[in-house]
């Protein structure tokens, strides 16, 4: 301890000389995006947050919020987990997300659907193309066995199954409420005889998705190498998320009608909130 | 001498034989070592199955974990069952079926609703069963995760197009799984009659525990 932090005003004092510190991976409070659509009200903005390589965020949407997530340096892996905010025993089936949708992949008109045959979420937009309903994610053990290179601090401790577990426990659950997840912004494509060939990039930076909550969400987004991630040294990047208020999804509209499973996904959505 | 075709190279002395009706659950211990075959005995029934951590059951079967160690989707001799903090729970020790899927997941109410149509709502369904299973046992639907499916068929084409298809199981066809640890292992008896599955027609099959 340093003379200068000897009482108590000091050692206030030199932490709040620390405000309005600024560094690449932080959340901006309150939330300012010099970058919205044109037709999104700056009073709508709801959540603006770098996520570091190897960090993690949680947060609660509400139905019809936006979220968009920018892949700033064409290297971040997006991990959820999506949960029914008020019901958390209700979360995302990838399972079914797959089977009902008849497609291994996810993209740009796809929903992702809970065990309770609702719609959780659904892409708006997506300029990557490559995710993952597969993988999963890594955990301490295999990234230890990965990078562990005796480094200190050990960087192999930031997996997405550890980030998982802190996100859950932060929204008051549990181990068993960690479930399968999809990983956005790095792929993995099936062969015939069912070989995963992961596609991790880099990519050319700034691809962006963006999501519309169809119900009322608890979100946990990791952000740690793909699990499948080939290269020898633990490598991720920033993840840039953006949420803003939005209207709640129309009866015409051309997600909800793409298909008969999508338009009863939303069916069971409206009979839900039917109160 | 067993004239009983489907007992034959079993590793040890069957402790548990047990035939499970068509549309209904099962839940049992297998203990390390133990080998757990499964008889597909009139063919193409899918068997969707959950395995739990005796000691600690939220410790459970992770599909992602699984097909990400092995780099295949599917699930074959050799293959091996982990958890969702990557151990080892079961191993694939044989197989007559060259497959079996674990991508599909478990057909129940709510998503017969999205795949066939609010018709099917009063139809059993194998979370039901799953649900029926482990509530007496403490546990829950925290506790349902992806599963595996026996002697499933389920492919995904260049496109990512998949689906539930003809199965490519056979009446007497078998799976040996050895638990290379303490486990429960979950089972629902699939009852789905709108896809092929189980050939639009549940049938029994056969669960022989050998020690």
């Amino acid at each position: 301890m340093t003379a200068d932090l000897a009482n108590p005003l000091a050692a206030r004092d030199h932490a709040r000389a620390m405000t309005g510190t600024v560094v690449d991976s932080m959340p901006v409070l309150p939330p300012v995006a010099d970058d919205l659509p044109g037709d999104v009200d700056p009073a709508d903005l709801l959540w603006e947050e770098t996520v570091a390589p190897g960090g993690y965020t949680i947060r609660r949407l509400n139905r019809g919020a936006r979220l968009r997530l920018i892949d700033l340096q064409g290297d971040a892996c997006a991990s959820f987990q999506i949960f029914n905010a008020e019901m958390p025993t209700e979360r995302l089936n990838v399972a079914d997300t797959v089977k009902v949708q008849w497609n291994a992949y996810l993209g740009a008109g796809k929903l992702l659907l809970s065990d309770m045959g609702r719609v959780l979420m659904s892409f708006l937009e997506d300029e990557a193309g490559t995710h993952d309903c597969f993988c999963g994610t890594s955990n301490e053990e295999l990234s230890a066995a990965k990078y562990g290179k005796g480094e200190q601090p050990p960087r192999y401790f930031l997996n997405g199954r550890d980030r998982f577990l802190l996100g859950v426990g932060k929204h008051g659950l549990a181990r068993k409420d960690v479930h399968p997840c999809v990983n956005l912004f790095k792929g993995a494509t099936v062969g015939d005889d069912g070989a995963i060939t992961p596609d991790i990039g880099p990519f050319e930076p700034g691809r962006t998705v963006v999501l519309r909550a169809e119900m009322d969400l608890m979100l946990v987004i990791a952000n740690c190498p793909h699990v499948l991630d080939p290269r020898p040294d633990w490598t991720v990047a920033p993840l840039r998320v953006t949420a803003w208020r939005g209207p709640v999804t129309p009866e015409d509209d051309p997600i909800r009608n793409s298909a008969p499973e999508a338009l009863r996904a939303y069916l069971n959505v409206e009979d839900y909130y039917r109160r | 001498m067993s004239t009983d075709p489907h007992v034959a190279d079993l590793p040890g002395a069957i402790v548990h034989d047990e035939v499970v009706a068509a549309r209904h659950f099962w839940v049992h211990p297998v203990d390390a070592g133990q080998t757990l075959r499964i008889v597909d005995l009139k063919g193409n029934q899918a068997v969707d199955l959950l395995i739990y951590s005796a000691a600690d059951d939220a410790e459970r079967y992770s599909a992602q974990d699984t097909v990400a160690a092995q780099g295949n989707l599917f699930l074959r001799e050799g293959s091996v069952l982990r958890s969702n903090e990557g151990r080892p729970l079961m191993t694939i020790t044989g197989t007559s079926v060259a497959y079996h899927d674990t991508i599909g997941g478990a057909c129940s109410v709510e998503s017969n609703t999205l795949r066939y149509g609010h018709h099917t709502k009063s139809q059993h369904a194998c979370v039901e069963n799953y649900l029926k299973a482990s509530l007496p046992e403490g546990r829950s639907k925290r506790d349902l995760v992806s599963n595996i499916n026996f002697f499933m068929n389920v492919p995904v084409e260049d496109d990512g197009a998949l689906g539930i298809v003809d199965g490519i199981s056979a009446p007497g066809l078998s799976v040996d799984v050895r638990a290379e640890m303490d486990v429960v292992v979950l089972v629902s008896n699939c009852p789905q009659i709108n896809n092929p599955c189980n050939g639009f027609d549940p049938t029994p099959v056969r669960m022989i525990v050998a020690a």
